[in-house]
This record gives C-alpha cells, sequence and structure tokens, in this order.
C-alpha cells in the first residue's frame, strides 16, 4: 500500500469511527468474557462449596452445573454477537472505506 | 509450611487428560472396528486423491487455495481441537471425578471467544500462509520467522509426540494392533494426506472426522438420556448412588487463586498461539469468513463439551460397577471397581453398552480417525513452518518461487513423519503428560505475545519481538521442568523447585515485560523505520485492504 492511500485511509472518518467503535466492543466483549471465566474459576478456588450447593433441597443437581453450562453457552453467544454486528455494520463501513480508497 | 503441591488429577496436571500415557493392555482384534476404519481411509485417500489434482501452487498446499467457507473452517477448527484425547480424556475425568470434568472443558473453551476479538480478521488481513507472516510483517524477517518458526516448531513436536504415543496406545486398546506398527501406520496414513492432498485434503479429513465424531457422541448422549426419560436430575441421582455426592461439585482441580488464574492464561493465550489452529484462518477468503469460523468452531466445541459431560455421567451409571466391562484381574488386586483398559476407556465401553458391538467399532474407528487428521494438521503446520519462514524467508531470503517453496514443504512433511514415528516409539514409556501442558505454555508466552503486540503495539521492534519472546519461551520451557510435572513425576525428585504446574502467569509476564522494555529502550534507525511502518500495517489488519483474496477461478 502506497504512503499516499495509508493516509488516505486515515482521515478518512468513516476508519476513524470503524476502528475507535470496534475496538470499544471488541474489548468489551474480551472483558466479560474474561470476567465470566475467572469469575468461575476464582470461585471455585476460594470457596467451591458455592458451586457445591444443591439447586432445591433433596435434589442432587447442584448449581454448579448450570452455571458451568452457562459458562460454555455464554461463550458461544458472545461470539455470535460479535459476528452479528461485525458482519453487518463494521464491514459496511469497511466496504465503504475500500470504495473510497479505490474510487480516488 | 510445606508449599501446597496442587493435587490436579492425580499428579500429572490438567494437560495428563491431552495424552493417553501409562501402560495398556492389547486388546484381541476388533474386526468390525478394523472394518470400518479401512472405509473411512478408502474414503479419506479418495479425497486426498481428488485434493491432489486441486493442488499445484503453493498457495493451495499451505491454504487450499483460500477458498474454504466459514462454516467449513469452523467444523474443521473443532476437529483440530476435539483429539482423540480430548475426547476419551474428558469423558474420563467426568467419570472420574464427575464435576472436574466440566471445569476443566470450559477451561479450553473460553479462549476461542477471545481469538475472535481480538486477532481473527487481523490474522486474516495480514497473513498468507502462516502466523510468522503477521509477527514480522514489519519487522526483521530473519531473526523474527527463525524465532516464530521455532515456537511453532517446538509446540508442533511436543503436541505431536503426545498424539503419536496416544494412537500407538489406543489402538493397542481398540485394535489389537501391535504399538509399533499402529505408530508406522499412522504417520504413514499422515504423509500421504499432507504431501499428496496438502491443506485442501487435510481440512476435509478434519470436517469428514469431526462430523463421525460429533454425530457418534450425540447419538451416545441420547441414548444415555433415553434411559433417563431425558431427565438429568434422575442421571444425576442414579450417578451419585454408584459414585458419591461429591461428583457434582468441584473437587481438586482448581485449588487455589495463582493457579487458576495461571491456568486460564495458558488456555486462553496458548489457545491463541497454537500454529495448525493459526494457520486455518488462512484457509478463508476474508475477514467476515474468518468470523463466521470462530462462531462455528465455538458452538461445535462447546456442544463437544456437553456432550462429553452426559458421556462420562452415562459411563458412570452403565458402565461403572457393570461386570461386563470389569477388569477381574485388576479388581482382585487393587480392589475398586477398575475397567478393562483404564480411564481413558469409559466413552469406547458406554458406545458398546448403547449400541453394542457394531457402535463400539464405529466409535474405535473414529477414535482412530480423529488422531489422523489432528496429526495430519499438526504436521502441516510444523512443515509451513520449515519451508515456508526457514527455508523460503530466512535461508533463501525470499528468493524463491512457489514450486520450490511446495517441494521444501512436502519434503518437511516427510521428515517430520518419520521423526514422529521415531518419537512415538523412543517415547512409548515415557512419562509424556507434561509435553501438551508444555506446548501451550510456550504457544503462549513465545507465539501469542509475539503476534499480538505485532497487531496492537505500535511501538514493537524487532529487539524487543526477539529478545521478549526468547524470554517467555525459555521461561516457560524452565519453568516447567522445575515444576512438579517435570521435576518430581518424570527425574523422580522429592519436591519440585518451581511449586506451579502451569508457568504461564509468570512466563506470559516475563515475554509481555522483555518485549515492552527490549522495544521502548532499543533507539536504532531500524527500530524508529520499524514503527513508522506500523501505521501501513494498521490500516490494512483493520481494512483488508491489500490482503491476499481467494483463489480467482
Amino acid at each position: 500500500m502506497k504512503q499516499e492511500m495509508v493516509d488516505r485511509i486515515k482521515n478518512d472518518p468513516d476508519f476513524t469511527q470503524l476502528v475507535r467503535v470496534r475496538s470499544k466492543f471488541a474489548w468489551t466483549l474480551t472483558i466479560v468474557m474474561l470476567v465470566i471465566y475467572f469469575g468461575f474459576v476464582l470461585t471455585i478456588a476460594f470457596d467451591p462449596s458455592i458451586l457445591g450447593t444443591p439447586l432445591s433441597s433433596g435434589s442432587v443437581t447442584t448449581v454448579g452445573i448450570p452455571v458451568g453450562i452457562g459458562v460454555i453457552l455464554s461463550a458461544f453467544i458472545l461470539t455470535g454477537i460479535y459476528v452479528r454486528r461485525a458482519n453487518g455494520e463494521f464491514d459496511e463501513l469497511t466496504r465503504r472505506i475500500k470504495d473510497k480508497a479505490k474510487g480516488e | 509450611m510445606k508449599p501446597i503441591i496442587f493435587l490436579l488429577l492425580g499428579s500429572a496436571g490438567i494437560f495428563a487428560g491431552e495424552a493417553i500415557s501409562g501402560a495398556v493392555e492389547k486388546q484381541p482384534l476388533n474386526m468390525s472396528a478394523i472394518i470400518m476404519f479401512l472405509i473411512f481411509v478408502g474414503a479419506t485417500l479418495a479425497i486426498t486423491y481428488w485434493a491432489a489434482k486441486r493442488t499445484k501452487t503453493a498457495k493451495d498446499f499451505y491454504t487450499a487455495g483460500g477458498g474454504i467457507t466459514g462454516f467449513q473452517n469452523g467444523m474443521a477448527i473443532a476437529g483440530d481441537y476435539m483429539s482423540a484425547a480430548s475426547f476419551l480424556g474428558i469423558s474420563a475425568l467426568v467419570y472420574g471425578q464427575g464435576y472436574d470434568g466440566l471445569i476443566y472443558s470450559i477451561g479450553f473453551l473460553v479462549g476461542w471467544p477471545i481469538i475472535l476479538f481480538m486477532v481473527a480478521e487481523q490474522l486474516r488481513n495480514l497473513g498468507k500462509y502462516t502466523f510468522a507472516d503477521v509477527a514480522s510483517y514489519r519487522l526483521r524477517q530473519m531473526p523474527i520467522r527463525t524465532l516464530a518458526a521455532f515456537g511453532s516448531i517446538l509446540t508442533v513436536v511436543l503436541y505431536l509426540i503426545a498424539q503419536m504415543v496416544g494412537a500407538g496406545k489406543l489402538i493397542q486398546l481398540l485394535f489389537g494392533l501391535d504399538y509399533e506398527i499402529a505408530v508406522i501406520l499412522v504417520g504413514v496414513l499422515m504423509i500421504l494426506y499432507v504431501t499428496f492432498g496438502g491443506m485442501l485434503a487435510t481440512t476435509w479429513v478434519q470436517i469428514i472426522k469431526a462430523f463421525l465424531l460429533l454425530s457418534g457422541a450425540t447419538f451416545m448422549a441420547i441414548a444415555v438420556m433415553a434411559h433417563y426419560n431425558f431427565n438429568f436430575e434422575s442421571l444425576f441421582a442414579t450417578a451419585v448412588q454408584m459414585k458419591d455426592v461429591s461428583i457434582m461439585s468441584p473437587g481438586k482441580l482448581v485449588s487455589d487463586p495463582i493457579s487458576a488464574i495461571s491456568l486460564g492464561i495458558a488456555l486462553m493465550f496458548g489457545t491463541a498461539g497454537l500454529p495448525h489452529i493459526l494457520m486455518r484462518f488462512f484457509t478463508v477468503s476474508d475477514a467476515k469468513e474468518a468470523r463466521k469460523s470462530v462462531f462455528y468452531a465455538t458452538g461445535f466445541i462447546g456442544y463437544f463439551y456437553i456432550l462429553t459431560f452426559i458421556i462420562g455421567f452415562g459411563a458412570i451409571v452403565l458402565v461403572f460397577q457393570n461386570p461386563q466391562y470389569l477388569d477381574l484381574a485388576k479388581q482382585a488386586v487393587d480392589g475398586g471397581y477398575p475397567i478393562l483398559g483404564g480411564d481413558n476407556m469409559a466413552a469406547i465401553h458406554l458406545s458398546h453398552a448403547v449400541g453394542g458391538d457394531f457402535f463400539l467399532g464405529f466409535i474405535s474407528a473414529v477414535a482412530f480417525a480423529t488422531i489422523l487428521a489432528v496429526v495430519s494438521g499438526l504436521t502441516l503446520a510444523g512443515a509451513s513452518a520449515i519451508s515456508h519462514d526457514l527455508y523460503a524467508s530466512v535461508i533463501k531470503k525470499g528468493k524463491t518461487d512457489g514450486l520450490m517453496e511446495m517441494k521444501v514443504s512436502k519434503i518437511a512433511t516427510i521428515v517430520l513423519g518419520i521423526v514422529a514415528i521415531f518419537l512415538g516409539i523412543i517415547f512409548e514409556d515415557q512419562n509424556i503428560a507434561f509435553m501438551v501442558g508444555l506446548a501451550f505454555a510456550i504457544a503462549a508466552s513465545a507465539n501469542f505475545p509475539i503476534l499480538f503486540l505485532s497487531m496492537y503495539w505500535s511501538k514493537l521492534t524487532t529487539r524487543g519481538a526477539l529478545l521478549g519472546g526468547s524470554l517467555g519461551l525459555l521461561t516457560a520451557a524452565v519453568l516447567v521442568i522445575l515444576g512438579p510435572t517435570v521435576w518430581v513425576d518424570v527425574l523422580g525428585n522429592a519436591q519440585a523447585i518451581f511449586p506451579y504446574k502451569y508457568p504461564a502467569l509468570f512466563s506470559v509476564s516475563a515475554a509481555f515485560i522483555g518485549i515492552w522494555f527490549f522495544s521502548i529502550t532499543d533507539s536504532s534507525d531500524e527500530a524508529a523505520k520499524e514503527r513508522e511502518a506500523f501505521e501501513a500495517q494498521y490500516v490494512r489488519a483493520q481494512t483488508g485492504i491489500g490482503a491476499e483474496g481467494a483463489l480467482e477461478h
């Protein structure tokens, strides 16, 4: 890529917008995932009995079962949320940036 | 006070589930399994033949021409991740320790969203064939590629040894073949797939196997649940009666905060630094397909882990204490309820319990197919590091053509295959449980920090990446050797010098700090140029302008 093209794209407000919005979104989701996972393992490390509590009195199923399955589902849902937005909004912005960069 | 030595899964640590080791007994020849396996081999060789005709250029060889769809790639990534050892190992862990098996599998899953949010798109936009393309994008090719290739080859070889030894033992158990014959068979088939069919064959072998494995595991889970009218409470209640109530809550898997964090870092960053996984992002046409790959892969892997959890509990209720699967000779000596072939066979016995001889043969054949597919992906990644990074970029300094590079790659595949066979035989009776853990530690401490900072940090310089990355690699290796898994379990010392099993917290920090320090103190002219070049790289990473598209027809 030539330097003038780099400069042109860099000064494109759409590019600034794309980078700002996407980084914020990606970091937010990363932090959500980290909090969920480390929250889960640190709960186990500090007090395993929390997840070992029965769901209701008399049941053998513990709180840990739905929580664990929930962590697995959360990973899938978070990737889904990101892909949905990226494939729509972010790709649209990228397409506009590319068109402008090629057009001139 | 004596430092707490963390009792995780016996003494080998969490990654032991990824490696099948220990003495196994050869079983009688299993004909239905062998026939089904031969069908699989026949079909995959036909695919290899088909792929070979379409593999003409280096781009075809390394990336299947870049025309794999997001869904296919997601399936192939899931296939790379769902090794035989993780299928049998995780279900064995659930079978043995209940809830801890779930904690274990969750750790392996949560790296995926992070890969999507942080590296997947940039990787696709910047790289061509290997992750070293990205790491060395604006840095000096020679040193950075050498380090990245070294990190890749080391990771691949460690992983490969664990897989080969696992393959030999598993095949002895499942098919009744000799260990050496099994290892040679795996090595030869893998060489055939990779040298002739390149990435295209490797990907389709992986997709087919992932489909078979997911179907088989789904059938087992449904069969187990059908016994209990799809009521989890009654499944768990029966399992608790068979064992005891401790299987429903966290046990000894994660026992202190430092280990918990260190393990989490190893799994997350390690996954994001595995060369055979990273390479898959170059097989799709653009960033959009790269994203979709991770979405599907996360779905398949998550689903697979939920299945293995049900399968583990299914084995507790249907295999544990079932006289049919009991190892009577062992029970006479040790008491308890040992099953034939050891805990790793829990899922295999369950397949027999729910589907008879025919289904047992099917699952055994799938397990073998799984090993083949995983070692093929690993070998291709290792061969690419040798041909694309070391040969073409370091030795020939970019002055070579694609055909020559591809030729070197094929030679490297054959050499790696032979090396893998030899190492598989040498390590048959060695304690190899630490190897996958070490592979993850190195991937997390050397490959990932360089890759990540090259994408995000404008001030990174060659000196910083080289010294910091090497520091991470060395720290990881030294701490694993001084830690309980090697110092005590392999070398037989009484007490470990470094008390933690997972060094990632320390070695990853060392890498990041090292890279930061040696970069900011680098005031050479070259460093200034490298910082300047970040802008152009960043624009490309964000937009994909200039990235290689799919093969034009």
